[in-house]
């Protein structure tokens, strides 16, 4: 029996003796020998351990006898594991590394703007564009607050860094969209096409892009569309100037949704109050409509689809400059479509594969009675059609580095008529590129690619070499430099006057410093551009146009130090000249202002639920052509400074069961004179001032958004 | 004759040993748990301190889902009471990945449908302004699904109520709905019978000072 009481005693009480008790203490710093508090460390299958305290240190007791094993874990450090000895009294000091993880790894800032909800780097948010005072929910003119964009606001575009609107590339889900503005008139810019809500990601690049794009000399907008909605929602919009109403619903199995949407918008009856400059002879008279698809085809592929289809009509009568007392009228009919298709699945554990389709159709039915007096208005009829397709592989080359390979090819034709005369041209573009990141360590990366490039029309092959170079000082500032060389084919209406055009060219090198925390942003950037085959059409057409730009930028946004405000102020110093089109010699062309600043302000007041915003852009004037001054003088003269206050209040609510925002926006609430130029008389004795339309935009409208079992109650309510 | 005696009293030894751990963790979790009710609990780094302890017991006591649960909790407590919002997110992240852990182990559990909730709260927390369409309505969903799954924890009432008595009336939000699922909570707390010791029991004092606010 006593046997059995050893054994009882060596198995039950035993482990109780094993109470016995040995202390581990130490310290544990990180790699440049901080103190690391909050690690848990702790003896590997017990629960003996500690947290460590401010200074890193820890001590605990453990009852585990012999070899043991010694982790310590803290999120965002490698975990470590150590064996030990807890016999006797131990002291341990544990070095730990930090983790490279995707958020920690530096990437390529240079050049480029990212809004985004879901990416690191991320400057604006999609609420930021449409909460942006005096943007009227429209993304350029939000953009124009962020360094590198002019406010040339007496023609559609994003002019960046002496670049042309037409410089500008806008993208969608990677696929190009030809006419991404409304048709406009002269002097009276068009709105972007696209409605905010439907980028889930908007990348603003003002240069030094990737091979991945091609044909924009200056600057890619990079839009990409929102995927499966969180749940089905309706909406409803009311405003001054027209009405829209939206749905999107999304399936059961939360794999496949559709969404339509569409809007009417007339500007007659505002007009008939507040009397625009030029008076509406047609409309302005807008009908949209869109429609998107989306379906999660596996765990890892999503196929998209998004349609847009859009009629305009309007026309204004101006006096005439030529024949004072006359006057002259300009109507315009556009119908445009765009269309695209996107799937994009990952193949194996390496690999991930990018299809795109994508078609547009535009066709501007002009009646112009402008050019010169003629019995009968010219007519003119411009159209163009564009067909992409593009496909692009990733491979993962070890943890964050990686190959992206892929190529495009565009068929597009341009057929333009005026007044009868017939002129066309189609081109089969193709393009392939290949580029890699490469991470030498996870603070220290560079790109490397190039892009190869055949348009039939202009019969020339291009290559276009693109490099960047991240190195990040910390966990919160980095380094980035860009180079890279950049070709677009001219303007379709050049091609058609003439075929021996060849590409245009701009090289871009470009460094940034920024300094980035959760709440605040600092950014600095300074480029320099040369440009060179630049269209000129005097004295006669050729490629023999060339120029510069160079500039710095800084930006400073910060939604920390006030409470419930969020600013952002922008500066843009650009110097820039070129030698194109009709210019007699190398000037600063007349869409380029010196210097360029923002300031935008956003207030949200919780207890009124009213948000405020108030968005101040200046910048110094710019040059325009005076016909009277001899030719040395050509683009000397600059208008006068660009002043504009936009404010902007939204009060949310709700209706019943409608989450309902009021919104009321004023654009140049202080009514600043603006002057963007000057026409002139042919005979150079009359001048007329190139203004906005209306001086000042009042905007108000309710929005209604509800959910479908929302909707349902509302329904029964009514 | 011996050796099978004696290797039924080593199995037996074993089970007492196993008995020993479990009561091991009974009494540890008895007395961790039992601190979450005292206020002293209630600050950022004693609450870290809490969820390192938790997770110790996790990664021993593979097969138990409460220590992944309370390491959740502390977590999440932390991440709604820290000033510094750039801290809530990498909290939130740790409280869902010990969620994960605990949901594995124990499938449709409305206590772990709370904690959920509570995590796209204190997301939402970070950025209001951007992140509430997404979070606000997930955080919701996560109650319903917690009552789908126990309509009688009083917890799930609790938030519900705690939410509609906090959220702005245009963002949904309903002082007197808030009042009544409040005094439903209490009327839930009263009829709750937790599963053993050291099942959540947390919530009837904080449900008491909302009513009080709600007053």
């Amino acid at each position: 029996m006593w046997k059995f009481n050893l054994y009882l005693y060596l198995f039950i009480i035993a482990p109780i003796c094993l109470l016995a008790q040995g202390k581990i203490s130490g310290k544990i710093t990180d790699g440049r020998k901080r103190a690391l508090p909050g690690v848990n460390v702790f003896i590997k299958g017990s629960y003996d351990g500690a947290t460590t305290a401010a200074d890193g240190s820890f001590s605990f007791a453990t009852s585990t006898t012999g070899d043991q094993i010694l982790g310590a874990t803290l999120s965002g450090y490698q975990s470590i594991e150590i064996k030990i000895n807890t016999g006797s009294a131990q002291q341990v000091d544990i070095v730990m590394k930090s983790v490279a993880n995707a958020l920690r790894v530096v990437t390529i800032s240079a050049g480029s703007f990212e809004a985004s909800d879901s990416k690191k780097g991320t400057v604006l948010k999609p609420l930021d564009i449409v909460t942006t005072a005096g943007a009227n929910g429209d993304l350029t003119s939000a953009i124009k607050t962020l360094p590198g964009a002019q406010q040339t606001n007496d023609r559609e575009g994003l002019f960046v860094r002496g670049g042309t609107g037409y410089e500008t590339q806008t993208l969608i889900d990677g696929m190009i969209v030809r006419n991404p503005f409304y048709s406009s008139l002269p002097d009276i810019p068009g709105r972007g096409r696209f409605s905010p809500f439907l980028f889930k990601g908007t990348t603003f690049s003002s240069g030094g892009y990737s091979a991945q794009y091609g044909q924009g000399l200056s600057s890619a907008l990079v839009l990409e569309s929102q995927d499966l909605p969180d749940r089905s929602s309706s909406s409803l919009g009311v405003s001054l100037i027209g009405v829209n109403a939206g749905l999107d619903n999304l399936s059961k199995d939360k794999k496949t949704s559709y969404g339509i949407e569409a809007d009417y918008t007339n500007l007659a009856p505002y007009f008939n109050v507040i009397k625009p400059k030029q008076a509406p002879n047609l409309g302005p008279e807008i009908i949209g409509t869109s429609a998107n698809f989306r379906r999660k085809t596996s765990a890892t592929g999503m196929l998209k689809f998004y349609g847009y289809a859009n009629w305009s009509k309007m026309g204004f009568e101006t006096p005439s400059l030529e024949y004072p007392g006359l006057n002259e009228s300009f109507k315009l009919r556009n119908n445009n479509v765009y269309t695209n298709l996107t799937y994009r699945e990952k193949l194996n554990h390496d690999w991930h594969m990018y299809i795109g389709a994508s078609f547009s159709t535009n066709t501007d039915d002009i009646v112009s009675d402008t050019i010169s007096k003629h019995p009968t208005p010219t007519l003119i009829k411009v159209q163009s059609g564009l067909s992409q397709s593009r496909i692009v592989f990733d491979r993962n080359l070890g943890r964050f580095s990686m190959l992206r390979l892929g190529g495009e090819y565009q068929y597009a034709v341009e057929r333009s008529a005026f007044d009868g005369r017939k002129m066309s041209f189609t081109d089969n573009y193709t393009a392939a590129f290949a580029e890699a990141d490469i991470y030498f360590t996870p603070s220290f990366m560079g790109r490397a690619g190039g892009r190869a490039e055949y348009s039939s029309v202009l019969g020339k092959m291009n290559f276009a070499p693109r490099a960047s170079l991240a190195y990040k000082l910390d966990n919160y500032s980095q380094f980035s430099f860009a180079y890279g060389d950049y070709y677009q084919k001219p303007e379709p209406k050049y091609i058609l006057w003439d075929n021996g055009l060849g590409y245009m060219k701009a090289t871009h090198y470009i460094l940034t410093y920024q300094r980035m925390t959760k709440f605040t942003t600092f950014r600095t950037e300074l480029f320099y551009k040369k440009y060179s085959d630049l269209v000129k059409t005097a004295p006669v057409y050729s490629n023999n146009g060339d120029g510069y730009a160079q500039g710095i930028e800084f930006f400073w946004r910060d939604r920390k130090t006030f409470k419930n405000v969020d600013y952002w102020i922008s500066y843009s110093y650009l110097d820039t000249k070129r030698d194109f089109l009709n210019y007699p010699m190398r000037v600063q062309p007349d869409f380029a202002a010196n210097h360029t600043a923002s300031i935008v302000y956003k207030h949200f007041l919780p207890k009124l639920s009213t948000n405020l915003g108030l968005t101040y852009t200046f910048a110094t004037g710019r040059p325009y052509y005076n016909p009277n001054l001899p030719a040395d003088k050509f683009m000397s003269e600059r208008t006068m400074t660009y002043n504009s206050v936009g404010v902007s209040a939204s009060y949310l609510t709700s209706i019943r069961k409608a989450f309902t925002v009021f919104v009321l926006s004023v654009s140049n609430v202080l009514g600043n004179k603006q002057v963007y130029g000057y026409r002139y008389s042919s005979d150079g004795m009359r001048r007329d001032e190139v203004t906005p339309n209306v001086p000042r935009f009042i905007y108000l409208g309710m929005f209604m958004n509800f959910g479908i079992d929302r909707r349902q109650d509302v329904i029964n309510n009514l | 004759m011996k050796r099978i005696f004696l290797s039924l009293l080593f199995t037996g030894g074993l089970a007492v040993a196993a008995m020993a751990q479990s009561a091991q963790y009974e009494s540890v979790m008895g007395k961790e748990v039992g601190e979450l009710d005292s206020s002293k609990t209630y600050a950022p780094d004693v609450l870290q301190q809490k969820s390192n302890v938790f997770e110790r017991i996790a990664a021993a006591e593979k097969n138990q889902w409460l220590p992944y649960y309370y390491a959740g909790y502390c977590e999440v407590m932390q991440a709604l009471m820290t000033k510094d919002k750039e801290k809530i997110d990498g909290l939130a992240d740790k409280a869902e990945a010990n969620m994960d852990m605990a949901e594995a182990l124990s499938p449709k559990n409305s206590e772990i449908s709370c904690i959920r909730s509570l995590i796209a709260t204190a997301r939402l927390i970070v950025d209001p302004m951007t992140r509430g369409m997404k979070y606000g309505p997930e955080s919701a969903a996560q109650l319903e699904q917690g009552k789908a799954y126990n309509p009688e924890n009083p917890r799930v009432y609790m938030l519900q109520g705690q939410s509609l008595l906090l959220t702005p009336e245009q963002w949904g939000g309903d002082k007197v709905k808030g009042k009544a699922t409040l005094e439903l909570a209490l009327q839930k707390f009263a009829a709750f019978k937790p599963e053993s010791p050291i099942a959540p029991t947390w919530g009837i004092q904080h449900t008491r000072e909302l009513l009080t606010k709600a007053k």
